[in-house]
């Protein structure tokens, strides 16, 4: 073989094997990191949500509960706003609103972390504890979610901030996603007699594994979100049905913590959660490609 | 009274002119076909009998009768109930199965009734010459199925809501010869039920499947005539040039 292709081919693939090695190597280096704390907790450390340094008994449940439920609120809030605005924008909008309009909610994405975080302590925390919550669990504190005292900082700020980081994302990947279904669809819908809204609704089920792939696109960028989290969800590992009461996410505990870890305990529990953590995002993006799989295999693969 | 009548039809994209002054009369249960060069505004005429025209961004002025009174007072979606379409490309819905394909006309109209739509999209697939080679897969995607079976789901698809009009825009060209001939054939079936008028660029089919043909060039109708008269005794030079293979 010309010795040129012999370099070509195994230079590239040398740097194939070298992203599946980075991958393999941390996740090494954090199971030998958390040795001490998988050795002295076990699987215990799932489950127990005692997080006490100065006794050096940790668990990881305030933290895995503070990260899916916040997520789940994030989700929840940000899922119907950027759906709609994708609809909107690709559907609806002149072309002369729609490019702006798309530009500007890109822009969301450019804003650094911190200064969600800046706002959501002084803007977002205070007129949630003096406007919203207490609005909220006077007419719908029957249910136990709105109990209990507004603080402002808490699970429902940290969801709302999340909320807001993740929508450009799945807005532009679900414009994408519409702008990638061929007009003949659309029209074939027309002919046949379908209004407007009607066309949409055909056109959104071709779009469906598409949608999903924003949506965990997006999930999966909330799960990892650490400044602006750690900011504004209150920093407290206790578990609480009230989304008004502080919480502790994964990432925020190992981003406050790591610095003042004394002991060799307490570091491992922390490399321990990191494991979690990473663990966390790898299945939830599995599951989701096996959604998009399914999903696409019952339509055909094609569009 | 003619099926469809258009009088004085002007069409624009923009500030482009794709149709001058066009009037012209489709009797019933007739077959009518439109050929011309590319871009002599053959699409645009058909889109403008059931308002397609205008979702692509297009304007028009004109009157277009359908059984005498004026389509475009008609709400759209009913006028395209009326006025079923085939698209040059086959369109099925790619996340429906063949079945939902042929239903769905028919569930936008409200029906929900199982019964009934299984009779329906049996009729329809029968009618458009396809049920034999599908009903053992109606549960297959749409897409699934070669090119030639697509367009005739589509076929279907347009059946299924019973319009009166159908229009075809060139529903073989991206057939091969064998798809091409059972669309010709099914051409001919159906007429005995629905007016049709059909775009072509291909003047032999033009000339196999339609009882009147329409020759636009430039956006303007150049003659209209029974097929039999304009392909054998043009009356005018254009024509003959055109369909003598001279020019287009």
């Amino acid at each position: 073989m010309n010795i040129g292709d012999w370099l070509f081919k195994n230079l590239t693939r040398l740097f194939a094997v070298l992203v599946l090695a980075i991958v393999a190597l941390m996740a090494w280096e954090m199971i030998r990191g958390s040795g001490a704390s998988i050795g002295e907790f076990g699987w215990g450390f799932l489950t127990s949500s005692e997080w006490d340094p100065v006794q050096d008994l940790y668990g990881a449940l305030p933290f895995i509960y503070g990260t899916v439920v916040s997520s789940l609120i994030a989700l929840a809030i940000a899922l119907p706003l950027s759906l709609g605005s994708a609809i909107f924008l690709s559907e609806i909008a002149p072309r002369w609103i729609e490019g702006p309009v798309a530009f500007m909610v890109e822009l969301l994405a450019a804003i650094p972390s911190i200064v969600y975080g800046l706002w959501g302590m002084f803007v977002l925390v205070p007129w949630l504890r003096a406007s919203v919550e207490p609005v909220i669990s006077k007419n719908l504190g029957f249910i136990p979610l709105f109990r209990g005292a507004p603080y402002g900082f808490g699970m429902l700020a940290a969801g709302i901030i999340l909320a807001i980081m993740i929508l450009p994302i799945i807005t532009s990947i679900s414009r994408d996603v519409l702008r990638a279904i061929p007009g003949t669809q659309r029209e074939a819908a027309l002919a046949l007699g379908a209004t407007k809204w009607e066309s949409t609704r055909i056109i959104l089920a071709s779009g469906k594994s598409g949608f999903l792939g924003a949506t965990l696109l997006g999930l999966g960028r909330a799960v990892g979100e650490t400044m602006a989290v750690t900011m504004v969800i209150g920093n407290r590992p206790e578990i609480s049905l009230s989304l008004f009461d502080p919480g502790y996410s994964m990432a925020s505990v190992i981003a406050n913590e790591f610095a003042e870890a004394t002991t060799e305990m307490y570091t491992s529990a922390l490399i321990e959660i990191a494991l979690v953590l990473f663990v966390v995002t790898l299945v939830l993006n599995a599951f989701a490609r096996f959604i998009v799989w399914s999903v696409t295999k019952t339509s055909g693969g094609s569009r | 009274m003619p099926k469809i009548s258009t009088k004085n039809i002007n069409a624009w994209f923009g500030k482009t002119r794709a149709l001058r002054g066009i009037s012209l009369d489709v009797p019933e249960k007739q077959v009518v076909a439109i050929i011309g060069p590319s871009g002599c505004g053959k699409s645009t005429f058909l889109r403008s009998l059931n308002r397609m025209h205008e979702v692509a961004g297009g304007t028009i002025e004109g009157k277009v009768l359908l059984d005498g009174e004026d389509a475009y007072a008609l709400d759209p979606v009913v006028l395209r109930r009326r006025v079923g379409m085939v698209f040059q490309k086959p369109n099925p819905f790619p996340t429906m199965s063949v079945f939902d394909n042929v239903a769905a006309g028919l569930r936008l109209n409200g029906v929900r009734d199982k019964k009934r739509l299984a009779e329906v999209v049996e009729k329809s697939l029968r009618h458009a010459a396809l049920w034999d080679e599908v009903k053992d897969s109606l549960d297959k995607s749409g897409v699934s199925l070669s090119g030639g079976q697509q367009q005739r789901l589509c076929i279907a698809r347009t059946l299924a809501v019973n319009p009166e009009v159908i229009l075809m825009d060139e529903p073989a060209s991206a057939l091969d010869p064998i798809a091409t001939a059972r669309i010709e054939e099914l051409i001919h079936e159906l007429k005995k039920e629905f007016t049709i008028v059909i775009v072509t660029h291909n003047m032999q089919q033009a000339a196999r499947v339609s009882d009147f043909t329409a020759f636009l060039y430039l956006g303007e109708l150049i003659e209209y005539d029974a097929t039999t008269k304009l392909f054998t005794t043009p009356g005018n030079k254009q024509t003959e040039d055109y369909i003598t293979g001279r020019f287009g």
